[in-house]
C-alpha cells in the first residue's frame, strides 16, 4: 500500500474500514463484493471505501461520528483476495453489525448495502457476489407465504417437477382466446400456466376480463382431469392499491396463485408476500429486469443475492433459470441459485458460486422455475440439474406442439413422469435419456410428435455469469 | 375419463413390478409408506380411507405390495394409491403418491357453474361417483 | 367412508380372480426391471455351472461357515446340499425344467446355543446370493412379537412382523409356543393362520425358519400338519461334544484378548466335562457364560494382589483359580444353577 489513494482525506483503511484481523461475529450481515479498482488504487483501499460507503462513512471527516459507538456501526472490510485468472479483480469480504439494519425490511438491507456504492468513482466497477444473512436476521423476515411443501400440499402433486406454461404470444390476445390457451395447456397434463411478465392490464386486454376467462378455463381443466390446477394472475400494476384489488378479486375467483413482477420493487414484493400468506394465496415472481444487473461479471449484483432477498421477502416461485434452455445459465453457478432458494442450510462452496455458508433456519423453501426454451426432449437434463423441486415451464413447447396446445402439454407430462420413473428404478436416467424418452413416445404419439419436432434444438452458448472456482477432479 | 391425479398417471398404469421399483426406492430413502384408497376422487378430497397404518421400518417392498394386494382385494373397484412420506426437518411431508388401483369405468366430475352478480361465477366441482352413497360407487351393475 | 364398515385389514377374504396376475401394459421403462429372460435355453445349450458358482459368491458364504463354526458338520453338509440344489434349480429353470420357486421354509431343531440363529443368518445371505431372497436380513422374533393380548391385536401384530421380514428370513425362536394344545381359543392360531398364509401366498418374498428343541418341534408339528407341509428343510443341529466345546471356548478366549496357562487349559476342559452334564447347559452360550465369569474373576484375582506389579502376559492369563472357583467343581446338587 506504497500509493495511497489520495483524494484529499484520510483514506478509508486508516478511517477504520479495513480490519484484516476481524473475526465476523455470528450476527454479522457479511458481504463478498468482485471489486475492479482504478488504476493506483490499492485493492485494500477499495475494499475499505466500499465498507465505508456501504455503511457509515462520507467522503471527509465529520465530527458528529464522535457522537456514536462508530466502532460498532462501521462497516468492516476484513479480507481482500485477488480473483484467481481475473486481474485487477479483488474479492473483499465485509461485514456489517446486525444493528444497521431495520427488522424484516429487504428495502433498508439493500439501501445499505447497494445504496450508493456503486457509483464510486475509486471502483472501475463493483459486483455484489454473495450476502451471509444471520439466522438472527433472517428470523426477522416472513419469508415463503408457503414455501414448496404448502405448496405441494396446497396442489396435492408430489413426487415430480412441476410443469407449467407461459400463454403466447405474449401479447395481443383477448381476453377469450386468452383463456383458450389457459385450458388447452392444463386440460392436456400441466400443472399451472402462466401470465407473462409484461401482461398486465393492457388496451387489448384488461385484467379483470382476463381473470375471468381464465379461471373459467383453470376450472374446466380441474373437472377435465380430477387434478388442481393454477394460473399464475399478474397482479403488477402501477399502485400498490391496484395490485391489492387485483389480487383479492384472484381470490375471490378461487385462483391458488397470483403473480408479480421484480419491478414492482422489494417493498410491494414483501407486501405482496403478507397479503398472499394471511389469504392462502401462492405468489409467483418473475424476475423482470434482473439480467440488467445481474448478468455481467464485473458489475451489478449476483443472482444468488437476489434469490436471497427473495426468499427473505417471501415469494413462493422465483425464476432461476433452467441450464439447458435459451437464458444465460452456468450450471454450476445455477445450482447455486436452486441451493440457495430450496436447502434449509446452504454450505458455502466455490464451485457453485457461494462464498458464505447460509442457514436459513426454519424459513420455508421458494420453489425455482425453469422457464425460457426448454422442450420435452431435454426432459433427462432438466431433472438432473434442477432436481424434482422445481417448476418446468415449457412456453413454446408446449403451445408450438405441431398437434395443438393439449398434446403439447399432454407430451411433456408423459416426458417427466417417464423420467422421474425411470430415475426411482435407478437407471441412469441422464446417460440413457433419450432411449427412456424414446420408450415412452411408443405410447404417447403427443411425445412422438414433440421429440420429432424439438428433439435437436439445442442452445449451447459461453456464459458469462460463471463461478471463478473450477471443480477439480479428485485423485482417488 | 382417467383421473390424472398421482405422480404417474400419464404413463400406462403400472405393473407389479413397476410398482416395486417405486416402493423400494422410497424404502431406500427411508420414507415410510402407506395405501389408501378412496370411492370420491375429487382433486380436493385429501384423506382418503387409510389401509391399515402406515408402514415403518419395512426392508423390502414385497411387503407393501402385499398391503397393495390386500386392499385391491378388499376393493377392487376403488381408487388405491401408495404414498411415501419424507418426516425430514424442513420437508415433513408426502414425498410420492401414485395411484395403483382404478375402477374400470372413471365416471369423472361436472363443473356446475352458479352465475352470481356482476357476470362472476362460483365453480363447483361436482364428482359423479358421490351420486351413490358411499360403499355402493363403482359397484357392477345388477 | 368410515361409515361404511368395511374392515380396513382383511384377511382370508376370498380374492376375486381379476387380481392374481397384472402384467406390464408395455415394455415402457422396463429396462431396470424384469430383465430376466422368459424364453427358455435351446435344448442343446449348455451351462457352466462353475462360473454361475463363482458369480454368486455363495462359496465365500460357505468356506466362511466352515472356517468360523466349530463342529455341526451335519449342518453344513445339509446346507452345502441345499445350496447346490438351488443352484442347479436356477440353471434348470433357464431350461423351462424347474417350475416356479421351490419352498424354502426350514426348521431348525437343536439345543439352546447350537449356532441355530447363526446358522440362519448365514442361510439369509446364502439365499440373497443364490437370488432367492431381495434383501437377505434376518429378523428374529419369539412368540411374543407375534401374539398380541387382546382381540384383534393378533393379526395386525403378525402382518407388521411378516412385512420387516419380507425379502428376508423370518426366524421364529422356539416356534412351538404359538401352539397351546390345552387352549384352542388361544390368539397364538391365529398368528399361525396368518403366517401359514403369507408362507403359501408370498413365498417369493420371505423364508420362515422355525426354530426350537427338537421333540417339541416334532411334536408341534404333529399338531399342525399344515405347517409341517410346507417345511421343506429340516436341520437339526446336534449337541457340541466335548473337544468341540473347547474348541469354542478357546476361540472366545483369543477372541476376548486372553490366553489359557496350560494348567488353565486342563481345568477349563474339566469344567466344560462337568458343566455339559448339568441341567440347563446351553452348550455356546454356557461356554460364553464361562469366559465372562472367568473374566470377573481373573480381573479380581489381579486387584487383590497388593503390591506385586501386574505384566501383560498377567493381564492376559487365566489360571485355574479362574475356574475352579465355579459352583460346578463344589456343587453335588444338580439343581442349582450353574456359574
Amino acid at each position: 500500500m506504497t500509493e495511497r489513494w489520495n483524494a484529499g482525506v484520510i483514506p478509508y483503511a486508516e478511517m477504520g474500514y479495513w480490519k484484516p484481523d476481524y473475526q465476523p461475529k455470528p450476527t454479522d450481515v457479511l458481504a463478498a463484493f468482485r471489486i475492479t479498482p482504478q488504476p493506483g488504487v490499492p485493492p485494500e483501499e477499495a475494499g475499505a471505501a466500499v465498507a465505508g460507503e456501504s455503511s457509515t462513512a462520507t467522503w471527509t471527516v465529520v465530527w458528529t461520528d464522535r457522537l456514536t459507538a462508530y466502532d460498532n456501526y462501521q462497516a468492516k472490510c476484513y479480507s481482500v483476495e485477488p480473483v484467481p485468472g481475473n486481474e485487477g479483480q479483488y474479492i473483499a469480504r465485509i461485514a456489517y453489525d446486525i444493528d444497521l439494519f431495520e427488522e424484516g425490511s429487504i428495502a433498508n438491507l439493500t439501501s445499505s448495502i447497494i445504496g450508493n456504492v456503486f457509483g464510486f468513482k475509486a471502483l472501475k466497477a463493483l459486483r455484489l457476489e454473495d450476502m451471509r444473512i444471520p439466522l438472527h436476521y433472517v428470523k426477522t423476515f416472513q419469508g415463503p407465504a408457503h414455501g414448496i411443501v404448502m405448496e405441494r400440499e396446497y396442489l396435492n402433486k408430489y413426487g415430480r417437477p412441476l410443469l407449467g406454461a407461459t400463454t403466447k404470444p405474449k401479447l395481443g390476445l383477448s381476453a377469450r382466446n386468452y383463456g383458450r390457451v389457459v385450458f388447452e395447456a392444463l386440460r392436456g397434463g400441466l400443472d399451472f400456466t402462466k401470465d407473462d411478465e409484461n401482461i398486465n392490464s393492457q388496451p387489448f386486454m384488461r385484467w379483470r376480463d382476463r381473470f375471468l376467462f381464465t379461471m373459467e378455463a383453470v376450472n374446466r381443466a380441474q373437472s377435465e382431469t380430477g387434478e388442481v390446477k393454477g394460473h399464475y394472475l399478474n397482479v403488477t400494476a402501477a399502485t400498490m392499491e391496484d395490485m391489492y384489488e387485483r389480487a383479492e378479486f384472484a381470490k375471490e375467483l378461487g385462483s391458488v396463485v397470483v403473480m408479480v413482477d421484480l419491478t414492482t420493487g422489494y417493498t410491494a414484493i414483501q407486501s405482496l408476500a403478507r397479503w398472499a400468506r394471511n389469504n392462502g394465496v401462492i405468489l409467483h415472481l418473475h424476475r423482470a429486469g434482473h439480467g440488467t444487473y445481474t448478468r455481467q461479471k464485473n458489475h451489478g449484483v449476483s443472482f444468488r443475492v437476489i434469490s436471497k432477498w427473495m426468499r427473505l421477502a417471501g415469494v413462493d416461485h422465483i425464476h432461476a433459470g433452467t441450464v439447458v434452455g435459451k437464458l444465460e445459465g452456468d450450471p454450476n453457478a445455477i445450482a447455486g441459485f436452486y441451493d440457495t432458494l430450496r436447502l434449509g442450510y446452504v454450505p458455502a462452496d466455490p464451485v457453485k458460486g457461494l462464498y458464505f455458508d447460509q442457514d436459513w433456519g426454519s424459513l420455508p423453501g421458494t420453489m425455482p422455475v425453469a422457464s425460457g426454451g426448454i422442450h420435452a426432449g431435454q426432459m433427462h437434463q432438466l431433472l438432473h440439474y434442477l432436481g424434482e423441486d422445481v417448476i418446468l415451464q415449457f412456453g413454446g413447447g408446449t403451445i408450438g406442439h405441431p398437434m395443438g396446445i393439449a398434446a403439447g402439454a399432454t407430451a411433456n407430462r408423459v416426458a417427466v413422469e417417464a423420467m422421474v420413473k425411470a430415475r426411482n428404478e435407478g437407471r441412469d436416467y441422464f446417460a440413457e435419456g433419450e432411449q427412456i424418452l424414446k420408450a415412452a413416445a411408443k405410447h404417447c404419439r403427443e411425445l412422438d410428435v414433440a421429440l420429432a419436432t424439438w428433439g435437436d434444438i439445442t442452445f449451447n452458448y459461453e456464459s458469462t455469469d460463471t463461478p471463478d472456482a473450477v471443480a477439480m477432479p479428485t485423485s482417488r | 375419463m382417467r383421473i390424472t391425479q398421482g405422480t404417474f398417471s400419464y404413463l400406462p398404469d403400472l405393473s407389479d413390478d413397476e410398482i416395486k421399483a417405486q416402493i423400494q426406492r422410497a424404502l431406500g430413502q427411508g420414507w415410510p409408506l402407506s395405501v389408501e384408497f378412496t370411492d370420491d376422487p375429487h382433486p380436493r378430497n385429501t384423506y382418503w380411507d387409510m389401509w391399515g397404518l402406515p408402514m415403518f421400518d419395512l426392508h423390502d417392498a414385497a411387503a407393501v405390495l402385499y398391503e397393495v394386494n390386500e386392499c385391491r382385494r378388499a376393493y377392487p373397484r376403488h381408487y388405491i394409491r401408495v404414498n411415501a412420506y419424507d418426516a425430514a426437518r424442513g420437508r415433513q411431508t408426502v414425498a410420492l403418491s401414485f395411484i395403483v388401483n382404478r375402477p374400470p369405468d372413471e365416471p369423472g366430475f361436472r363443473l356446475d357453474r352458479q352465475e352470481t352478480a356482476d357476470r362472476r361465477v362460483r365453480y363447483t366441482t361436482h364428482s359423479y361417483a358421490t351420486e351413490r352413497p358411499a360403499g355402493a360407487r363403482y359397484q357392477e351393475a345388477r | 367412508m368410515a361409515s361404511d364398515g368395511h374392515p380396513r385389514i382383511a384377511f382370508g377374504a376370498g380374492a376375486p380372480a381379476a387380481l392374481s396376475s397384472r402384467s406390464a401394459p408395455s415394455a415402457d421403462g422396463g429396462g431396470a426391471l424384469g430383465g430376466r429372460a422368459c424364453q427358455p435355453e435351446p435344448d442343446d445349450a449348455v451351462v457352466d455351472l462353475a462360473t454361475a458358482r463363482q458369480v454368486s459368491g455363495i462359496d465365500e458364504v460357505l468356506d466362511a461357515m466352515e472356517q468360523e463354526l466349530v463342529g455341526l458338520a451335519p449342518v453344513k453338509t445339509k446346507i452345502r446340499e441345499i445350496a447346490a440344489l438351488l443352484l442347479v434349480d436356477a440353471e434348470r429353470a433357464r431350461f423351462g425344467l424347474t417350475a416356479g420357486r421351490p419352498s424354502l421354509h426350514m426348521s431348525f431343531t437343536g439345543d439352546p446355543g447350537t449356532g441355530k440363529t447363526t446358522v440362519a443368518l448365514r442361510m439369509a445371505d446364502l439365499l440373497k446370493r443364490l437370488g432367492y431372497l431381495e434383501r437377505g436380513h434376518l429378523v428374529a422374533v419369539g412368540r411374543d412379537e407375534l401374539v398380541g393380548q387382546y382381540v384383534g391385536h393378533t393379526a395386525p401384530k403378525t402382518k407388521e412382523v411378516l412385512k420387516r421380514a419380507m425379502g428376508g428370513v423370518l426366524f421364529i425362536d422356539e416356534a412351538y409356543y404359538l401352539y397351546r394344545a390345552d387352549n384352542e381359543r388361544d390368539y397364538g392360531q391365529e398368528s399361525i393362520e396368518i403366517l401359514l398364509q403369507v408362507m403359501e401366498n408370498q413365498r417369493d418374498d420371505l423364508v420362515v425358519i422355525l426354530a426350537g428343541y427338537k421333540d417339541r418341534m416334532d411334536t408341534f408339528f404333529q399338531a399342525n400338519p399344515g405347517m409341517s407341509s410346507r417345511i421343506a428343510h429340516h436341520i437339526h443341529f446336534p449337541g457340541y461334544t466335548l473337544d468341540e466345546l473347547e474348541q469354542i471356548g478357546l476361540l472366545m478366549v483369543g477372541q476376548a484378548g486372553y490366553r489359557l496357562s496350560p494348567a488353565a487349559g486342563t481345568t477349563f476342559r474339566d469344567y466344560l466335562g462337568r458343566r455339559s452334564g448339568q441341567p440347563r447347559f446351553a452348550n455356546a452360550r454356557s461356554v460364553r457364560n464361562a469366559v465372562e465369569r472367568a473374566r470377573l474373576r481373573h480381573a479380581s484375582r489381579l486387584v487383590q494382589q497388593s503390591g506385586a506389579p501386574v505384566s501383560k502376559d498377567d493381564l492376559m492369563r487365566f489360571e485355574p483359580g479362574d475356574f475352579l472357583a465355579s459352583r460346578v467343581f463344589h456343587s453335588g446338587s444338580g439343581d442349582a444353577p450353574a456359574t
